[in-house]
């Protein structure tokens, strides 16, 4: 290997890059726009959930449980029906996920028994924002029960004895706000650097293909390996703008805690993007088309990433064969990185198993990359 | 075998599945010889010259460049070898200057000289000038010429030219073979393809490939008479009389066979 062709090369692809304004301000662009995208497109947090109301008693205590839903920031009280009909139809339509039903006897039957009920109506469609619903009415109707329990001690004097026996501190760390936006951030710099890193060199080679370039290239002593590390250097440079892009915008733009540090967050960042550069140029290698180059790089990096690194979906709560398959996935290693850069502030030693994963599949795929560029035509 | 021969191609074969490209072809090139490949599209020609560039595997026989068998160590033939193929293929969104300095890096010519060479060049394709003109700007002619120049930075042995002059100007074929003629005379051997028949005349021997096959080997005087005992009519027959005549007869021949 010999040091002055790999800089011939990056030199060369370095000034074509910059004789190419216009794929380079899509090279910047298109991550700013897909944190944008990504970043308010994906949210797991339930928020203003279409309720409807439905109240046959209309006594005083009804109207109390009532007013704390619409006072929920979970809930927004998109109707107040007047018949079971209304609710039918306001659930039909979708206008509301859910409806609560107060029955005619609600404050009688706590008077009588000491005990009552309400309805909750779930379109259950939806599972997961149904049971999530349904955990925050019952939280809700909880609230209002405890308080309603209370009074009643109050008013019979005695000694107010509230506590429940046993209680869960729940206290939740790294993220205390269980804000879904502070764990999917992360993992969208991550399914964005992997798509546009993969994209930046997918045409590398492709594109010397197509020009006639190649033909001479592959006459002259150059090495597979010089010729590789040559053109993903300055693609190297451009990923790191693209990187501090998105983590810029992670950290002050969607105010995603940041716990770790900078060094950290760079190496590890430098790593990844070198496994995304790396597959890219490996389809270069394979398809001579530009066009085909780049579509193959998009699926092979983006639905992957998406599925598989645990950006959005639990890794732990996959089936064992999908959850084996996800060790094949490098934004696996990369989103828990930095999530627990980003949250926890883990350090290098903390990280030390992903990064030692994502180091070996950086290697293995470099090899492969490297051998799979032949030097002959056929 | 001529052991001072600058290339050796001795009964090469090559197949793609079942097409036969190269069917048996063997000839030498001495130093500073200056030999042409006449013969008509999709005779065998490109083929002859990518399997000695390295570019393809021989499936038969043996080939030699400088000395280095291609086959068992292609690398060390790249190292020895300039090679423009048909298509241009400089990179149009670099400088004159851009592109040589490249190939100079990736030909391994060293610092202290890559200057000299690389003006040495500029004023041999007559860009001198225009250095930091791009490539894309440039006239079918001064290309060609560049590309030479990008050939021959490092100062290889041997030269392969597949159709070098293919849509360039009368002028600048003439001005282009002048400097094939001046490589020549430093004891470069080149080898070089190329379907204008006046260019036939410039080459000291030429090699007529047609079918896949050797169809006639000489100096354009011996091709002219070897045409003229295949049947050309004329007195004096031209080379293209004579190329018509033994492309003709090697097809009957193998259309007999």
């Amino acid at each position: 290997m010999k040091l002055r062709r790999i800089k011939a090369i990056a030199v060369k692809e370095s000034l074509q890059i910059v004789r190419d304004p216009r794929s380079l301000m899509i090279a910047l662009l298109v991550p700013l726009m897909q944190m944008f995208v990504f970043g308010y497109g994906v949210s797991l947090d339930i928020r203003h959930l279409p309720l409807c109301l439905l109240d046959h008693e209309n006594s005083q205590q009804s109207r109390d449980l009532l007013a704390r839903f619409s006072a929920s920031s979970y809930f927004s009280v998109q109707s107040v029906a007047r018949s079971e009909r209304e609710i039918a139809h306001e659930l039909d339509h979708g206008f509301c996920q859910l409806a609560v039903v107060v029955p005619a006897d609600f404050s009688q039957r706590l008077v009588d028994a000491g005990v009552t009920s309400v309805q909750a109506l779930l379109d259950g469609t939806d599972s997961n924002s149904a049971s999530i619903a349904a955990g925050y009415a019952r939280s809700v109707v909880s609230g209002f029960s405890a308080d309603v329990q209370l009074e009643s001690l109050q008013r019979r004097g005695g000694t107010v004895q509230t506590q429940t026996p046993v209680d869960v501190e729940a206290r939740v760390w790294f993220n205390e706000e269980l804000e879904s936006r502070n764990f999917i951030v992360p993992g969208i710099v991550a399914l964005v650097m992997a798509i546009v890193g993969a994209q930046l060199t997918s045409l590398t080679i492709a594109r010397e293909w197509e020009r006639g370039t190649m033909e001479l290239l592959v006459s002259t002593p150059v090495q597979p390996m010089e010729l590789m590390i040559g053109k993903l250097l300055p693609y190297f440079a451009v990923g790191m703008v693209d990187a501090s892009i998105c983590l810029g915008l992670a950290v002050f733009w969607f105010q995603v805690p940041f716990r770790g540090t900078v060094a950290t967050l760079l190496f590890t960042s430098a790593l990844f993007l070198s496994v995304v550069l790396c597959i890219g140029y490996l389809v270069s290698t394979a398809i001579r088309s530009q066009v085909g180059a780049s579509q193959v790089a998009l699926l092979l990096t983006m639905l992957p990433t998406v599925l598989l690194s645990g950006f959005a979906f639990p890794i732990d709560q996959m089936p064992a064969v999908v959850r084996g398959a996800t060790y094949l996935v490098s934004g696996r290693y990369y989103v828990l990185i930095l999530k627990s850069i980003f949250l926890k502030g883990a350090g290098v030693s903390e990280l030390a198993v992903p990064i030692l994963f994502l180091a070996l599949y950086a290697a293995a795929i470099v090899f492969l990359a490297a051998r799979a560029f032949r030097k002959t035509l056929e | 075998m001529n052991g001072a021969a600058r290339i050796v191609v001795d009964r090469l074969v090559k197949r793609f599945g079942d097409f036969t490209a190269l069917d048996g072809v063997s000839f030498e090139v001495a130093p500073g010889e200056i030999m042409g490949f006449l013969g008509p599209n999709g005779a065998g020609k490109s083929t002859l010259i990518r399997i000695l560039c390295g570019l393809l595997h021989p499936s038969q026989g043996r080939a030699q460049v400088a000395g280095i068998d291609v086959a068992k160590d292609p690398e060390a033939v790249r190292t020895r070898i300039g090679y423009m193929s048909q298509k241009f293929s400089l990179y149009n969104d670099l400088s004159v200057v851009e592109n040589l300095r490249f190939f100079g890096g990736i030909y391994g010519v060293g610092r202290e000289r890559i200057d000299a060479r690389v003006t040495e060049a500029v004023s041999m394709a007559g860009l001198s000038g225009r250095e930091d003109t791009l490539v894309a700007n440039l006239a079918g002619g001064w290309k060609q010429r560049l590309a030479l120049g990008a050939a021959i930075l490092h100062r290889p042995p041997v030269l392969f030219l597949d159709e070098p002059t293919s849509g360039v100007d009368p002028e600048s074929r003439r001005r282009f073979w002048d400097l094939i003629h001046t490589l020549g005379g430093e004891g470069i051997s080149v080898l070089v393809s190329t379907h204008y028949m006046d260019e036939a005349e410039y080459c000291h021997r030429i090699a007529l490939i047609s079918g896949g096959r050797l169809a006639a080997l000489g100096t354009p005087r011996d091709i002219k008479r070897l045409g003229k005992e295949a049947g050309a009519e004329a007195a004096e027959p031209t080379m293209e009389d004579a190329f018509v005549a033994l492309v003709g007869q090697a097809q009957g021949g193998r259309a007999a066979a």
